[in-house]
């Protein structure tokens, strides 16, 4: 049921940071500055947002090109709930398939059953009960959802911080309590258990959604994070390999303010920012999937 | 003390195997970490990354001179073993990702004398030529997959991710 060469190649990307690109120079740029993995896009969330209509699955041409310069891994997005685009980018044999709110949801009732497929799959959840659905469905790696293509953190450290608070609280929790907060979040006992046990997720939790500098990331880890995403954030700002690697750097370094000091110089401008309140389109609210009844997992949707 | 290379990557599985087989520990991030280590992990996660941050914080050079004591123990998984092998402190030919991406990454339980390994397999590395100083340990599939060269030691798979401690309890 657990993929777990998918979950073991979850670990091999912590301390690292992932970046969106829309082409094989991009991927290269990403590579040299020292991404961890790459996620192949034909627009990054940003222009998604500017642009409206719906959002979809990338050309598998891009992909492949892509997969072709890089030595690192090749992830892709599909809509949420769209199994047909996530059977296709198995067949690409991308690396991991993010089912993601950036792109337009496909489904209004279900996630991918992700237990089915080979390639691991990363979720975005805004709080535990959506990581522990998206778990129970079968993802071997979670990230925060934010706000993508914003520029603006705020949202991705709401989702941390309501995690990390949830999951301190099911310290305080007896069996009761626990069976309680499970059949609230309509996931399995034994997965919040395990939470209870572990102290923290038991996959790989990266931050995504609205990391611009390497402040942002140095927070989401300083949070707790296992590593970031950065989307829009690279290749929207005016020095995208300067920025790129002050970056990853930032992750490594997170601990050591001086260090961060220094490499946050002279970075030019970070990608411009959005503020929440104005937004058209709040990518994080996207999905069935507001309340625990309309986001049940497949999986826990027959004994509930 | 044994340093944990902290660059990027898996490396707090590795202080895991280590908390269980109570052997002291300490992460390596720089320079100023390596004072008085007795050996060396460097763990699995992407070598672009690690290699790049080895050179830029002066680990490589540290490392390749350490790598001549024979008393100094390393031992690399996965990345690991494609960093010692670039470095020519192992002397192996590496190819990366030679098991292709990561629908071909797989589990697998190996004999090693008496003992019986337990090792992932993710987008692994493998020694296309191993060299007259370094024997292998382990084969799988024909290829050495568990290699050691007097005080280096190196697999392509990852035994602690497996939570498989024997062999860290072997070299440590």
């Amino acid at each position: 049921m657990d993929n777990v060469t998918g979950q073991s190649l979850a670990q091999m990307l912590k301390g690292g940071v992932i970046m969106d690109v829309t082409n094989a120079k991009e991927a290269s740029v990403a590579e040299s500055a020292g991404a961890c993995a790459v996620m192949a896009l034909e627009r990054v969330p940003s222009d998604i947002r500017r642009d409206g209509g719906v959002a979809r699955m990338s050309d598998p041409k891009m992909i492949v090109e892509i997969q072709e310069v890089s030595t690192i891994p090749v992830m892709a997005k599909v809509r949420i709930g769209h199994d047909m685009e996530a059977e296709i980018l198995q067949a690409l044999e991308v690396d991991f398939i993010d089912e993601s709110e950036v792109l337009t949801p496909a489904c209004p009732f279900d996630h991918v059953d992700k237990s089915k497929f080979k390639v691991p799959f990363v979720c975005g959840a805004r709080n535990l009960g959506e990581a522990l659905r998206r778990i129970n469905e079968g993802a071997s790696m979670i990230r925060t959802k934010g706000e993508a293509g914003t520029g603006n953190i705020v949202e991705a450290v709401r989702h941390i911080k309501t995690m990390n608070r949830e999951i301190a609280a099911l310290a305080e929790m007896d069996e009761a309590a626990l069976k309680s907060a499970a059949a609230e979040m309509c996931v399995p006992y034994e997965l919040v258990q395990k939470v209870k046990d572990l102290g923290r997720l038991p996959v790989v939790n990266f931050a995504a959604g609205g990391i611009a500098t390497p402040a942002d990331a140095a927070l989401c880890m300083q949070l707790g994070c296992d590593g970031v995403f950065v989307g829009s954030g690279i290749f929207k700002s005016s020095d995208p390999a300067k920025m790129a690697h002050a970056i990853v750097q930032a992750v490594i370094n997170y601990k050591d303010p001086v260090k961060l000091a220094e490499l946050s110089k002279g970075l030019g401008d970070a990608m411009p920012g959005l503020e929440i309140e104005n937004l058209d389109v709040r990518m994080q609210d996207r999905g069935s999937i507001n309340t625990p009844e309309n986001d049940r997992s497949l999986s826990t949707a027959g004994r509930l | 003390m044994i340093g944990v290379l902290a660059l990027q990557g898996g490396f707090k599985e590795h202080e895991d195997i280590l908390d269980e087989l109570q052997f002291p520990h300490r992460r390596v991030r720089s320079l100023d970490d390596v004072e008085g280590l007795t050996g060396l992990v460097i763990p699995g996660g992407e070598s672009t990354v690690m290699k790049m941050f080895m050179e830029l914080y002066g680990l490589d050079e540290w490392l390749v001179e350490r790598a001549s004591d024979e008393n100094f123990k390393i031992y690399g998984t996965c990345a690991g073993m494609i960093l010692l092998a670039d470095l020519r402190i192992l002397d192996a030919v590496v190819k990366r990702n030679a098991y292709g991406r990561q629908l071909d990454s797989f589990l697998a339980e190996m004999p090693l004398g008496d003992l019986n390994v337990r090792g992932h397999f993710i987008r692994a590395p493998k020694i296309e030529t191993l060299g007259a100083k370094a024997e292998s340990l382990i084969d799988h599939d024909g290829v050495p997959v568990f290699v050691r060269q007097g005080n280096i030691w190196a697999s392509s798979f990852h035994p602690e991710l497996a939570g498989d401690s024997q062999i860290h309890a072997t070299i440590f």
